[in-house]
This record gives structure tokens, sequence and C-alpha cells, in this order.
């Protein structure tokens, strides 16, 4: 309703006449400060003062002095009302830059400051901690971009870049001028992290942070703790068998103190923000109790002892996904002996509730065939997301007939295949008749390296290695083989990767650069054709081997997508979580309190992995140790005066953060500022312009906008 | 046809979860784009008002560019699908005062999409250049 009459109220006005609009704003500018003030009560009270405004000017070397003409920029720049001092210099962001800002705040009394240099998203943090140390209150900072959004994008247009350049700084100005100060709230940090997704990379961050005293919940959708890694059989390069290595951490993992696993259970909800996140967890209904959960219901001696009396009589025989479906389980089963916590899970998608499990459980009274999905509250300061990833479909590319072709295998199958505990004991077989293959082709950038569209345009980055690696256990495992490494380059970057990659050729594994263009299956004998072209030779090749591995792409986990939106955290555009900046803040997200590990962010091998999850644990319990965080102090404000009460507002806000209340004999909105997060909602649709956004508040904006159109002709 | 020598003054509104930080990314892609658009940053395109955009047409602007993140992706989960509700009536209402709606636009480009932001404002540019200066700033000459 309310929108409608604003639209009828303008047309009305706009038939009247257009340039009347200007003046109506600029009323609103000029009383709206006012009124703020009041309700902000600007300790200094500097908002009638004439703004004294000072502008910087950074070369950033010739990033941008290269594109454009400074020194016609900050003639221009002085021309600009409310300037009082302009510079320039060669790197502002240095201390000598940032001493020049310090001191000319003091010596030419300044009110506001505007740098024009880089995004504000890479330095305004350093820029008003200059403007801090001058005096002014930080938020009497502005930035004017003219890096990243003029100088590195019209590279070759001068005129145009120097044009915009002052555009961009009288825009500046005329925010700095209307800048009040602001203070940042502190809100204390819940004592608590959760980590999402136990491979190792959510191991390793829940170990860090539980050895660094922190309690920390480790949630994973599996049933056991251990993801990827603890599918794998040997790790490059130093041929550690991989179960070795990580099973000591998976107990580790069970036994610590301040780790509450939560396995086969999902995040379903998040509120809240950075110390306060307020998490709710699907526990799925697993159908069988634990130890501890059977004492906590009175039942003596009771609880699933993981003996595993159960799976016999089940009569349900379903593909086990952990052995990539070579292997049968039941539909109350464990996926591999070395689950953690070793606790049976019942498919509640398989099980007929035959009840046989239940006779066989007898007096430990483990088993439930009722059991519900379960809601769990969880309070947190810190999360970090270690969601890993999946093997990319690689049947979509036909030509290499995996699905279609028996003995056309993943990596991921030969993993299992090749490994002890595997479906085969070890035994590296074709499926198609169980015999022991004698030449085995390696297809590295399956899908990976990919322009076509059916696969993925990155590099994997760790199919090179492992298949340099299965070629090695091929040679130890059966004499005479030999294998085929079909390649487009062989990327052996890491620390004795190199060394490894020499070693392997020495063992005899021939390497052929060339992309597969497609595979053949001769129906006699299933052996398979492998077409390419050795463009090292510059001549056409059919290669006949026995099996045909495909060192498949990689992707993001399936659920990655629903998981990153409910803690807010963007992608790239492959589906890979966003760092805030792949360099400065490579495990940090564009939502504070959220710290990304392991290959949710990107494709990683096991070391890389590893450290980006110790560095996400050191970032995520920083905010914890120290106890308390600073927010934005961009939240929403009521102008009492102007409000009517609507309630619009109310409805808006998508944090539930407003409400309408009594005062003075009026209903008006109020703002419960713990809750604002500072989007705007409320402050962009408001009929009566009552809601004042901190920082971005309607006069600051309206400025912005008349200082561009109006401004310069001025 | 405009003259080519004619600058065109276009405003652009920005989120800065996504927009802006995918204008960001296409500089540090030194991608390049005609220096035609001017950007103003609001935390999230929930905050526009309808009016910012039409107090840009009114100040002379020939061209105004809202840009926030994709659906479901707002930061601030659904600002986007509000701002694009408003949008939407500010393209009607340019139509029924008989401005030609080209002149707005709101698109979606996230934070990884520096090259999608160039073909952006390339297009914008080449739009609002195509269309001439805007009828508004006659009028009120």
């Amino acid at each position: 309703m309310a929108e409608k009459k604003k639209t009828t109220k303008k047309t009305e006005t706009k038939k009247q006449d257009v340039k009347k609009e200007a003046p109506v704003k600029q009323e609103v500018r000029k009383e709206a400060p006012a009124a703020a003030a009041k309700t902000v009560a600007a300790p200094g009270a500097t908002a009638k003062q004439q703004p004294r405004i000072g502008v910087f000017i950074c070369h950033c070397g010739t990033n941008i002095a290269g594109s454009m003409d400074i020194p016609d920029v900050q003639e221009y720049t002085k021309t600009i009302s409310n300037v009082a001092y302009v510079d320039n210099y060669k790197y502002v962001c240095s201390m000598p830059g940032q001493s020049v800002i310090i001191k000319a705040i003091e010596d030419h009394k300044l009110t506001g400051v505007v740098v024009a240099a880089c995004s504000p998203r890479l330095h305004e943090p350093t820029f008003r901690r200059a403007t801090k140390e001058g005096g002014l209150n930080p938020f009497r900072f502005e930035m004017a971009n003219i890096r990243e959004q003029n100088s590195w994008v019209h590279m070759h247009d001068r005129e145009g870049s120097t044009a915009k350049a002052k555009d961009a700084i009288r825009i500046a100005v005329a925010k700095a001028s209307l800048l009040q100060d602001l203070f940042p709230k502190t809100v204390p940090v819940e004592k608590a992290a959760m980590v999402v997704g136990a491979g190792v990379a959510g191991m390793q961050a829940a170990l860090d942070l539980a050895a660094a005293g922190i309690k920390t919940y480790l949630i994973e959708s599996d049933m056991s703790i251990g993801g990827r890694m603890s599918q794998l059989d040997k790790t490059f390069p130093t041929l550690d068998c991989s179960q070795c290595i990580l099973t000591p951490k998976m107990v580790d993992v069970g036994r610590s103190e301040n780790i509450q696993l939560m396995t086969w259970s999902e995040v379903d909800a998040v509120e809240g923000f950075i110390g306060n996140f307020d998490v709710t967890v699907r526990k799925k209904a697993r159908g069988v109790i634990s130890m501890e959960e059977a004492e906590a219901k009175g039942i003596k001696g009771g609880g699933c002892n993981g003996c595993g009396d159960c799976e016999a009589p089940c009569p349900v025989v379903k593909p086990n996904e952990f052995e990539v479906g070579m292997k049968p389980r039941k539909a109350i089963y464990i996926n591999h002996p070395q689950v953690v916590p070793l606790l049976y899970t019942i498919d509640f998608n398989s099980c007929i509730k035959c009840g046989l499990c239940v006779t066989a459980c007898g007096e430990k009274k483990a088993i439930d065939l009722e059991a519900k999905d379960e809601f769990v509250k969880v309070k947190v300061g810190t999360v970090i997301l270690a969601t890993g990833y999946d093997i990319f479909p690689i049947e979509k590319k036909t030509e290499w007939g995996y699905k279609r072709f028996e003995n056309v295998i993943t990596s991921l199958e030969f993993e299992r295949l090749i490994c002890a505990s595997g479906p085969t004991g070890g035994h590296l077989i074709r499926p198609s008749d169980g015999e022991t293959p004698k030449r085995v082709a390696f297809v590295l950038c399956a899908g990976s390296r990919d322009n076509t569209g059916i696969g993925k345009p990155y590099c994997s980055r760790f199919c090179c290695m492992y298949s340099l690696k299965h070629a090695h256990q091929i040679y130890e495992k059966i004499p005479g083989v030999q294998s085929y490494l079909l390649y487009m380059d062989i990327r052996s970057f890491g620390k004795m990767y190199e060394e490894f990659y020499y070693r392997i050729q020495d063992e005899g594994a021939k390497f052929i650069r060339g992309r597969v263009a497609n595979i053949l299956e001769d129906e006699k004998t299933k052996n398979l054709h492998v077409y390419t072209d050795d463009t090292l030779l510059d001549r056409p090749i059919d290669l006949e081997v026995d099996l045909v591995v495909l060192a498949a792409a990689v992707e993001p986990k399936a659920d990655t997508n629903r998981t990153r939106k409910l803690f807010g955290v963007s992608c790239s555009m492959d589906g890979w979580l966003l760092e805030a900046h792949p360099k400065l803040n490579p495990c940090g997200t564009t939502t504070a309190g959220v710290f990304l590990a392991g290959v949710c962010q990107g494709p990683k091998d096991i070391p890389d992995t590893v450290a980006s999850a110790e560095g996400a644990a050191s970032a995520a319990s920083i905010p914890i140790h120290k106890g308390e965080v600073e927010l934005e102090p961009y939240f929403a404000m009521c102008i009492d005066e102007k409000c009517a009460g609507c309630g619009m507002c109310v409805n808006l806000c998508p944090y539930s953060a407003l409400a309408l209340v009594e005062k003075d004999g009026r209903t008006v909105m109020e703002v419960t500022e713990a809750k604002c997060k500072g989007c705007g909602t409320c402050g962009g649709f408001c009929p009566g312009g009552a809601i004042w956004m901190n920082h971005f508040a309607t006069p600051q904006v309206v400025a912005q906008i008349d200082a561009f159109l109006l401004g310069g002709e001025q | 046809m405009a003259d080519p020598e004619w600058k065109p003054k276009i405003l652009g509104l920005v989120c800065n979860w996504c927009s802006y930080a995918g204008a960001d990314l296409a500089g540090g892609g030194r991608i390049q784009y005609p220096p035609d658009v001017r950007i103003v940053r609001v935390m999230c395109t929930g905050r526009l008002d309808q009016l910012f955009v039409l107090k840009a047409f009114a100040d002379g602007a020939d061209g105004v560019l809202v840009s926030g993140c994709h659906f479901g992706d707002c930061h601030y989960l659904e600002g986007n699908y509000k701002a694009a509700k408003r949008m939407f009536m500010v393209k009607r209402l340019m139509k029924s005062i008989g401005l030609d709606d080209r002149r707005f636009r709101m698109t979606f480009v996230s934070a990884s999409e520096g090259a999608k932001w160039g073909a952006v404002i390339t297009d914008v540019a080449k739009t609002i250049k195509e269309l001439g200066p805007s009828p508004i700033k006659e009028f009120g000459k």
C-alpha cells in the first residue's frame, strides 16, 4: 500500500516539474543529520562546523600514476568545495604515507579524510586507523577507488581515467563532508567454535582449536570422520600409508575432551554473527545409540559397542559408498573397519524394519528402528567450513566410456582396489574378468582443464601426482606390468614432487603427451583402445591396454551450495568457496567469523589442505582468545519525529531487528542494535525517510549522487 | 545518434559484497572497459530507495545501473529481492513518464565475476551512447 502511495506522489511531482525535485531533497539533507545527531548524541558535536576535508591521492607506484594525470587531478581537487588540503604521495598506505595523513589532520584541522587510492575493500581499515591516529573519529574517512575501478581498467584511456578520478574524488568528498562520528560496538565472543566437515582439514582444524583450549563442535554428515583421505591407499610423494597417518588423528579427535563430535549430522540453520552464532544441527536418525546415550537412558551396559552382531542377519544388501560401490553392505552397517566413532548406522532409506537386527543386538538395546531426526542448538563464536570435494561425474565425458566399458575406472576406484583393506584385499583387478591387468593407461586431466563446457576449466592440482603414485604402486605390486601416463603437462610443483616424477620415469612408466580423443572397447577381450596424438613425436597413437584409470576432476561437495548459503559465504564461478582475499586473507571469508579450510576453497593436495586447516584454526581462535569483537556501527536508527509507525520496515527486516514501540504516546519503530547488520533494507524502503542508516544515510548517498551529476558543472 | 565526442553520465549504485567486489576483481584482472560509469557503494542494494535512481535522472543522469548479488547469494539474505522489486517499479514509472527504460538497468554480478562486470559496463555504456543524452537535461534548460 505504502509503496503505491509513494509512486503516485512521485508521478505527480514528475508531472509538475522535474526540477523541483532537487530542492525538496536538499531540504531533507539539511535536517536529517541534525535529527540524527540528536539520536546519536555525537560527542564533540561538530555537525554545524564547516567541513574541512583533506584529500590524499596515491600514485601506487605507477599502478595509478601510470594511467592518469595526477597533477591535473590534484589541481582539480583543490577547487572542490569543502576541500581544505590536497596532497599526493607515491604509496599512501606506507608508514610515511600514513604519517602525511596524520600530520595533515593536525596541521590543517581537518574534519574528514579522503584517500584516492585502491579499493576500500583492501585498505579502508588501514586508513581508518591513520585517521584515528590523527585524532579524528575513524569513520570520518572515505575512500575514492581510483585503482581497481579506474587505472587498472582504463589503462589506455588517460583522459577518461583522469576525468573519472576527478568525479570519484568529488563524490567521496561530498560523502566525507557529511560523515559523522561513529562508535563500533564491542560484543563478547562465545568461547566455542564449530568445524563443518571432518575430513583431514576439518579434523586438523578441530584438533588445533581443541589444543588451544577451545570447545569445538565437529560436524560430519557421514557416519565416520576421516573424509576422502581415509579412502586413499598411499600418499605422495612419501608413500606413507594414508590410513597409518590418518587413523591416529581420527582417534585423537574421538578422544579429545574439547571436541564434541557430531557425526551423521548436518547444519540445519544459522543465526547470529561473529562471536555469537546460533547454529541448529540436525542429527540425522541413526537408529543406533552409543554406550553413553544408553547409560543416559538408564540401559546398564547397553548401547552399541561395535560388535557387528546386527549386521549378519540384516537381509538388505546395498553397494557400499565408501568402496565406491565395489563392495556390498547391509542396511545396518559401518562402511569400513576404522570408523570413528565405532557406531553402527541404519540406512533408513533401504531398511525394511524387519527387526532381525534388534533381536541380534539383544540386551544391549542399542537399536531403535523408530528413531527420528533430532535438532540440537549450539552457540559458537567462530566457524570453519571444511566441506571438501566430490569426484566430477566423469561419465559426462562420454568419449572415455566410463560406466559403458567395464575396464574404465576412476582413480578413486583404483585407490580402493589397490588398498589392502579394499574390496579385493589390495589386488588390482580388471572389473570385467577379475584378471590382473598387465597394461594400464592413466588418463590425466580427465575433466580438468577442459574448456568444452562439459568438464572443469581449472586444474584439479593433485591428479598428476597421484597418477604418478598409482604408476609406482602397480610396479610395486604387479611384476612385468607396463604403465602409460597420457598427460597434457605434468604439474609436480611441491616439495620433493619433481624428484618423485623422475623416480617414476626411471621405474619404467611411459609418458605420452597428448589429450585422449576417445576410448573404444574390444567387445571380445574387453581390452581398451586408447586413441590419442603423441604431440611430442607428432603421430597418432592407438594404445591397447587392459585397464584405463581416469584421473577425474574434482568439484565442490554436493551440498556445498546449501551450506555456504546458511553461513552467507560467496563462491567463485566454479562453486569453490570464496576467500576474503587470496593472498591477504586466504582462510577468511567476507562473513566475519567464518573461515575456510581445505579443498572446499579450491583443489589442494594433503600438505596444502592441512596447512590451510591450521591457518583457519589459528584465524578462528583469534576472536575467541581476544574475547570480544568490534562490530561495524552501520546499524539503522529511527528518527522518531518522522516515523509514522506504519510498521512496514518491521516486516522487511531479515533479522527481526525492528519492532514497533510506544514512545511519548506515539507508535514508533525501534531498532535492536545487536541484531541489526546494517543492510539498510528498511532504510531503502521507509516512505517517510525516518530511518537513518549510519554511514550510508540518505543525505550522504544523495550528496554523492548530486556531487557526481550536479557538482561537476558548478 | 549521439555525438561521438559526447561523454555520457552514468551512475552505478552497487552493493559492497558482490558487485563492488566483482568490479575490484575486474581491476585485479586488468579487464578493460569504458570509463563512463561512476560508482556509489552501498552495503546492499536493499539499501537503495527508488528515489535515489529517480533523483539521479532528475539531476540529469543519462543512465543508471544498479548491481547486486545473484538471487540467493545476498550477504543479507534477501536485500537484492527487495531491491529488484523496487527497481522494477522504477522501470514502470520511467515508461509512464516517457523516459526510455533502457537508461536504467539492474544487474547481478557476483564477487567472482570480474569478466562479467566488464561486459556489463561495456554494454551499459554502449546502450546509453546509442540512446544519447537524457531528455530530462534538455527539459531542464
